[in-house]
């Protein structure tokens, strides 16, 4: 197995911590990961990704330019990512924030409007990240729900696990509606 | 202690404080901020000092003091900031003073930017500034190899009294990956009796690199060399990836060696023999595997984020037996495992003697 | 016979390499003195600087560091940081601290490093053969201001003291001059003053010492004592800028 995501997105959408929560279950799971954000400019305010690699092999490398599975999270991001998809990659589009359709067909599309569900259902839209890292993880089942959970507890300071049942809700209603 | 999860640069930060480093002092520049950042929360815990210099300039002379006095001692920078500090770096080698700098490269020259580069090479590897002399230069691929080079440098260091460089790269210091800390225990420098220290019950201690009487540099400058020497004969460090019957040899180092790494693994599946020579040592430079492959590869592909600098190292090592091609992406742009591929069969193809 | 005048126990016997009638070994001979009264030899690590006094090493049995042009208070910050009770000073010349290194000794001051740095302004560079320093004064004649330092070409002589006494970080700090015997035992008396400074952890101390160049300037010594008095002490005021903490003038 070796997945290699890019995850782009706005700053401050949650692009870098996904990967950063999805590497470190990776890791929870005695799995071979890396995490690789832009940097610089383009982070204050512009367009953010990050390549996530989980592999159950030594990863050889952890740059990621031809991508098993993307994550986009805004258009700019669609139109510079789908294109490097490998051929039969997972495609997973926020149609919340993204009106354009992908025109690749030699991809597997998913779109979910997650903002509107984490708004819907949750009342929040600020786990709608949570909710496409939970259908991402029942996609490809790289990593399992708990050991996102687990990394949670573990990357979350002590007085913001109050947050973490929300989290797992989020997640499961990801995996839940693909 | 198991594996966590750290930025390059905060586990090189970490890795610094467990290989002894007391002292640190630097000046900010994108992308390297998280060593000083890390090392600001991390040295007071430990007894340790960090200060902010009002330049890279100032920084290195700190440094300078620091390890004259004894200490353990670390800086780090990127591109311009290293350029600055090269006149420090040279009294520093002059003197003898061990003390460990760090480069994640960007891109040049002048300001260039702030993606990943490796156009430091020659100015890590000929020394970089005035004189006759050399670093230590490691150049380490994972988060975990940049943990244990770190560690080690500061035994390096104390042991040759010289200054020893880590020169990783914009993606080495952002990328995380799990590391283990196989140090439980903070080390200890050794003792050095001809730091300074105040003259108490000995003749006072004197931290100069002047040697005004030419028969006394010249002296001075060949026991540097004997040292450097001594170093070329026991520092090599290098790994080979599917070399022993490689019909092309692939040469990089740092996060380019990984994506090399993959780029033999997709050869190997279609069925071309490549293989991967990795300098960890950038100086002492590896040459005895490139020169012992050379007597069955075809032929060699050198591959770095430059212009082509180490690419100079490895035809040394060839020594015209076979033919070296290189490839390079400059800027911050990092070479892709197809292009990298594509070249590979290019000179396959192109039937290399 | 009782001996009343001998060499300071800090101070070698090598012979020094300075010019004659230049008063550069004054100050090195008031600071052995300073350093054996205070007791401090043994605690005492000095860092020199680029310049004439490059070999002032060579007079001081005292650790030692030897800084690159202009560094000499980064390094000092250095040593400090590592023995903060040991007594850590710099000497530097016009050149070395107000030209190249200004970012340095302005930056050591602010922080309030608890050093000490002697500055020895002989309005010329000496040790590279007489060119305009950073302090030469208006009109003054070197190698590089042919027809005299001109202000509408070249600008004004930097006078640090002041500028640093008015940074936070300076405890202390004055100017003195050592081109006769009564400034020399004033000069002794602050630069004593300087260290005590330091030994009392109060912050950053800096004396600026006026010294003369005859060399240099084209003077015999004892013009060059009467050129240092008519041209430099009325660019370069003489006095404590700077007394526990508080800006003097």
């Amino acid at each position: 197995m070796l997945e290699e995501l890019i995850i782009a997105g706005f700053g401050g959408q949650g692009v870098m911590s996904m990967g950063q929560l999805l590497t470190y279950a990776g890791m929870i799971e005695d799995k071979h990961v890396a995490w690789i954000p832009s940097y610089g400019p383009e982070m204050r305010g512009g367009t953010a990704n990050c390549a996530v690699t989980i592999s159950d092999r030594e990863i050889s490398s952890p740059v990621v330019t031809e991508p098993t599975s993307v994550i986009i999270m805004n258009q700019p991001s669609l139109e510079k990512f789908e294109r490097v998809l490998k051929p039969g990659g997972l495609l997973i589009i926020n149609s919340s924030l993204v009106s354009k359709k992908a025109i690749r067909n030699d991809i597997k599309v998913v779109e979910i409007a997650a903002d509107e569900l984490a708004n819907e259902r949750l009342g929040n839209t600020r786990v709608a990240n949570i909710i496409i890292l939970g259908a991402y993880i029942k996609l490809t089942k790289v990593v399992t729900i708990d050991s996102v959970i687990e990394s949670l507890k573990k990357v979350l300071p002590e007085r913001r696990h109050n947050l973490i049942p929300l989290n797992r809700q989020a997640l499961e209603l990801g995996a839940e509606i693909v | 202690m198991g594996k966590v999860l750290m930025k390059g640069n905060e586990a090189v930060a970490e890795a610094a404080v467990l290989g002894g480093c007391k002292y640190f002092f630097g000046y900010p520049i994108t992308p390297q901020n998280e060593i000083p950042e890390y090392m600001a929360r991390r040295l007071p815990e430990v007894g340790g000092t960090f200060l902010q210099a009002e330049s890279e300039i100032s920084a290195i002379n700190m440094v300078f003091g620091a390890s004259g006095s004894g200490a353990r001692v670390m800086t780090s920078s990127s591109g311009p900031g290293i350029s600055l500090k090269q006149e420090g770096i040279s009294y520093l080698a002059g003197a003898e003073l061990p003390c460990v700098i760090v480069n994640m490269v960007r891109g040049g020259p002048g300001l260039g930017n702030i993606g990943p580069a490796q156009s430091d090479y020659f100015q890590a590897t000929r020394g970089g500034g005035h004189g006759d002399y050399r670093l230590i230069v490691f150049g380490p691929a994972s988060v975990q190899e940049l943990v244990d080079v770190t560690i080690e440098a500061f035994e390096l260091a104390d042991r040759y009294r010289s200054p020893v460089m880590i020169l990783g790269d914009g993606i080495l210091g952002q990328m995380m990956e799990p590391v283990e800390f196989k140090t439980a225990k903070i080390k200890e420098g050794p003792d050095k009796p001809w730091a300074t220290t105040g003259a108490k019950g000995r003749k006072r201690n004197l931290i100069t690199s002047l040697y005004i009487v030419p028969e006394e540099l010249e002296k001075h400058c060949l026991k540097l060399k004997a040292k450097y020497d001594e170093i070329s004969a026991n520092e090599k460090r290098y790994e080979s990836y599917f070399t022993d019957d490689a019909e092309i040899v692939l040469a990089a180092y740092g996060t380019t060696a990984r994506i090399c790494k993959a780029v033999v693994d997709r050869a190997r599946e279609d069925g071309i023999k490549a293989g991967l020579i990795r300098p960890v040592t950038l100086w002492p430079f590896p040459d005895r595997p490139f020169n012992e492959a050379a007597d069955y590869a075809r032929a060699f592909l050198t591959v770095e984020m430059s212009n082509g600098q180490m690419v100079d190292d490895v035809r040394l090592a060839v020594n015209g037996k076979k033919p070296v091609y290189f490839y390079g992406r400059t800027g911050g742009i990092v070479p892709s495992k197809a292009e990298i591929y594509a070249e590979v069969r290019k000179i396959l193809e192109g039937g290399a003697r | 016979m009782e001996k009343v005048f001998t060499r300071p126990k800090s101070m070698t016997d090598k012979p020094m390499h300075f010019c004659p009638g230049c008063t550069h070994g004054v100050i090195q001979r008031l600071v052995a003195e300073v350093i054996d009264e205070l007791g401090i030899q043994e605690d005492t690590i000095a860092v020199g600087p680029v310049g004439c006094a490059v070999f002032c090493y060579d007079y001081w049995d005292v650790d030692f560091h030897q800084a690159s042009h202009g560094r000499a208070p980064a390094v000092a910050t250095g040593v400090k940081r590592v023995h903060p009770d040991k007594v850590v000073f710099t000497l530097q010349g016009d050149g070395d601290i107000a030209a190249i290194g200004t970012t340095e000794i302005i930056h050591a001051a602010a922080r309030g490093e608890k050093i000490t740095c002697l500055f020895v302004n002989n309005s010329i560079y000496g040790m590279t053969g007489g060119q305009m320093a950073p302090t030469s004064v208006l009109s003054q004649k070197t190698t590089t201001t042919p027809a005299g330092r001109d202000k509408n070409q070249i600008g004004y002589p930097v006078k640090l003291t002041e500028m640093l006494a008015v940074l936070d970080g300076t405890a202390y700090c004055a100017r003195v001059s050592v081109h006769n015997p009564a400034n020399i035992l004033k000069a002794k008396e602050v630069i004593r003053k300087a260290f005590e400074v330091q030994l009392n952890k109060e912050g950053f101390s800096l004396v600026e010492i006026l010294s003369t160049c005859p060399t240099n300037w084209g003077l015999p010594p004892v013009e060059a004592v009467k050129w240092l008095e008519n041209n430099m002490i009325p660019c370069f005021p003489l006095g404590e800028y700077k007394v526990a903490g508080e800006v003097q003038r």
